[in-house]
């Protein structure tokens, strides 16, 4: 017998058999990398150069950017309202210097002059029919997308989460009520719920987060009170009860602890899924704002061109699959390294 | 009892019935008696061992006992406390005094949690000692039961049976109770580990001056370490005694048959197997009458009809069959 201190939590146990599976790695390594595209939208794709030097002094226009929208900082008068790349082109002499990011465009910069170009060096995945570059938008859109999928499934993850644990701990009445409501919504088509509400409501990223949110509860709350019913009768419940242990301690250190991990399992689906719904909703038109790129939104526009200009609907469309495939397998292999059987070797 | 004295526990009339729902509106289709109108007392200090088969409900009367499983009726004076009566935070307060150790050492401890906050957290629930002190704590209680404090860090998956079973024994013991029900707590044990756990809660007892309620169907177990018996059938306690006068001279016939069933270690010995016909009838509708008797060798007409009351024999002595 070993005398060395090694605690081995269930959540290592998770991770170690998480690594084994290549497939779900590799979905992780793209979710991660989205993520990492998503926070550095700005810094990848923009019109401003992210460091430049002019007449001696050296400027980051992006960084300045951040700032002046945060509003700790102003904007140089001589930048003010400029366009970086004709300023470059005018008032530059050879001892300046500017370093634009990897594409030069931002998301929402109209070009009458390069309409519709298919991908080129200078448009990597083309332009659209007012001439915005499509890599811009797609970097842009996954902010739209990302933040959708994580913010939506967050609201109905805690949402399920307090109405199954509910139901299922205290059983009676209470369950009786939150079980018919589960029933109630799930007889509801949800995307078609969600279209009716959306239709009502100003286009705007934070309602179809809050929308989605607030349709999508029902699986977990089913999934959450199963789990309730099966974690509170075990003895280690009964043993907390037995201790005198009070309703929130019981439930917030001896069962949830227990059933979080299949929530936490339909929650990376339901992340794909709610991205899947924010596309849906963009391309049909109820999405975001149309000044917001959005994966669905550069669809939806393309929609209209086709059969002009594959490249419109490609690459968001592979952006889509992209990410939502990911996110599956990430969840899959969650789920089978979560998997109590397996928890033994 | 001695005169005078209240017993620690006094159980009265205790009983729970399990509704059965069925159809859309789920309504009340009939009721599994679990445990049907039981009393007995429990004097300080002394073990009372609840027997019977598996389904006669003794589980379910230490939980009801214990306020685990809320009883339909009856009362429970604790410590001279009706425990029924107690609303749900005065309950809180007063399990400090009453625990219990359970049947399945793998169930019964938290498999997220280490050693060190499951015995540690009956201080916590309780708000007694935190930090250092809790640890210091822990660590006695550790050595109590005859694990070693190093330990304290590990998961309960990284230990065997009867050392789960000796963590559960110090987190019931942590609070120092005055009753511990001890919930059939070597029956999912090898044979050479429930020797080491009986002498482990027998030595407790001693040294803590605990009172147990020591739930098993294993006579020998119950035998060993009870001083006083109470046999349960469907429910119904049907014979109380003391350990000697249960296991020597056993005179209600469902007793009787489950003595005989246990194997005397002696080949020599000539023994008298008397063998029960027929199944435990369903607790949902039990049999009128003496409820043992579709299964008792001597059951008479009378026994159908009329349900024979726990009467005392003697003094200490109570048995329900009309024949005795």
């Amino acid at each position: 017998m070993k005398r060395a201190q090694r605690p081995e939590g269930y959540w290592h146990i998770v991770l170690r058999q998480f690594r084994r599976n290549r497939v779900a790695i590799a979905g992780l390594v793209v979710v991660l990398l989205l993520f990492i595209i998503a926070a550095f939208a700005d810094f990848i794709a923009s019109d401003k150069p992210l460091v430049m030097k002019y007449r001696n002094q050296v400027y980051f226009p992006v960084l300045k950017d951040y700032a002046a929208w945060l509003g700790v900082a102003r904007w140089e008068t001589q930048f003010q309202n400029v366009s970086f790349k004709d300023f470059v082109a005018s008032n530059f002499d050879k001892r300046d210097w500017a370093q634009f990011p990897p594409i030069r465009y931002s998301p929402n910069e109209v070009s009458l002059t390069s309409v519709l170009r298919p991908p080129s060096a200078q448009h990597l995945l083309g332009t659209d029919d007012v001439g915005r570059d499509i890599a811009s938008r797609v970097v842009h859109g996954s902010r739209v997308s990302l933040s959708v999928g994580f913010v939506a499934v967050s609201i109905y993850v805690l949402i399920g989460l307090f109405i199954g644990a509910l139901a299922g701990y205290y059983g009676g009445i209470v369950d009786m009520i939150a079980s018919r409501m589960i029933e109630i919504m799930l007889t509801i088509p949800t995307f078609f719920l969600i279209i009716t509400v959306v239709a009502f409501l100003p286009p705007s990223i934070l309602n179809i987060m809050i929308v989605i949110g607030i349709t999508n509860w029902p699986t977990v709350a089913r999934l959450t009170r199963g789990e309730f019913l099966k974690t509170k009768s075990l003895e280690y419940v009964v043993a907390a009860k037995a201790l005198g242990a009070s309703d929130v301690r019981t439930i917030f250190r001896h069962i949830l602890p227990n059933t979080i991990a299949p929530v936490f399992v339909a929650a990376t689906f339901g992340v794909a899924s709610a991205i899947l719904i924010e596309s849906t909703l963009s391309f049909l038109g109820f999405g975001v704002p149309p000044s917001k790129a959005s994966w669905g939104s550069i669809l939806s526009n393309a929609r209209q061109l086709l059969p002009s200009g594959w490249w419109l609907t490609v690459f968001p469309g592979l952006a889509i699959f992209l990410t939502v495939t990911s996110y599956n397998i990430v969840g899959e292999g969650l789920r089978d390294a979560a998997d109590p059987r397996l928890k033994e070797s | 009892m001695p005169d005078g004295a209240e017993p620690l526990l006094r159980v009265r009339n205790l009983k729970k019935y399990f509704p059965i729902r069925r159809g859309l509106l789920s309504h009340i289709a009939g009721h599994v008696k679990a445990v049907d109108d039981i009393s007995f007392d429990i004097n300080k200090g002394e073990t009372f061992g609840l027997v019977g088969e598996s389904g006669c409900g003794k589980t379910t009367a230490g939980r009801a006992i214990l306020r685990l499983i809320e009883p339909d009726a009856g009362t429970v004076r604790f410590d001279s406390i009706d425990l029924l009566q107690l609303r749900k935070q005065e309950l809180r307060r007063k399990r400090r005094d009453m625990q219990i150790i359970f049947q399945d050492p793998y169930a019964s401890l938290n498999p997220r949690m280490t050693i060190r906050t499951i015995v540690g957290e009956p201080f916590a629930i309780h708000r007694l000692a935190a930090g250092l002190e809790r640890e210091h704590r822990v660590a006695d209680l550790l050595k109590t039961v005859g694990l070693d404090p190093v330990m304290m860090n590990r998961y309960p998956h990284e230990f065997s049976g009867g050392q789960r079973q000796r963590i559960g024994i110090a987190r019931a013991l942590a609070l120092k109770p005055k009753l511990v029900v001890a919930d059939e707590p070597v029956s999912a044990l090898d044979v050479s580990i429930q020797a080491q756990i009986i002498n482990l809660l027998a030595d407790l007892q001693q040294q803590f001056g605990l009172t147990y309620l020591f739930i098993s169907h294993a006579i020998p177990v119950i035998e060993h370490i009870s001083t006083r018996i109470g046999v349960m059938y469907l429910g119904e306690l049907v014979e109380v005694g003391t350990s000697a006068q249960i296991c020597l001279a056993p005179k209600h016939p469902y007793t009787q048959a489950l003595l005989s069933a246990v194997p005397i270690p002696d080949p020599a010995a000539k023994k008298q197997r008397i063998v029960l016909h027929g199944d435990v009838p369903t607790p949902i509708n039990p049999p009128s009458g003496c409820r043992f008797h579709t299964r008792c060798p001597i059951a008479v007409e009378r026994c159908k009809t009329e349900e024979p009351p726990l009467r005392q024999i003697e003094d200490g002595r109570d048995v329900s069959c009309h024949l005795v």
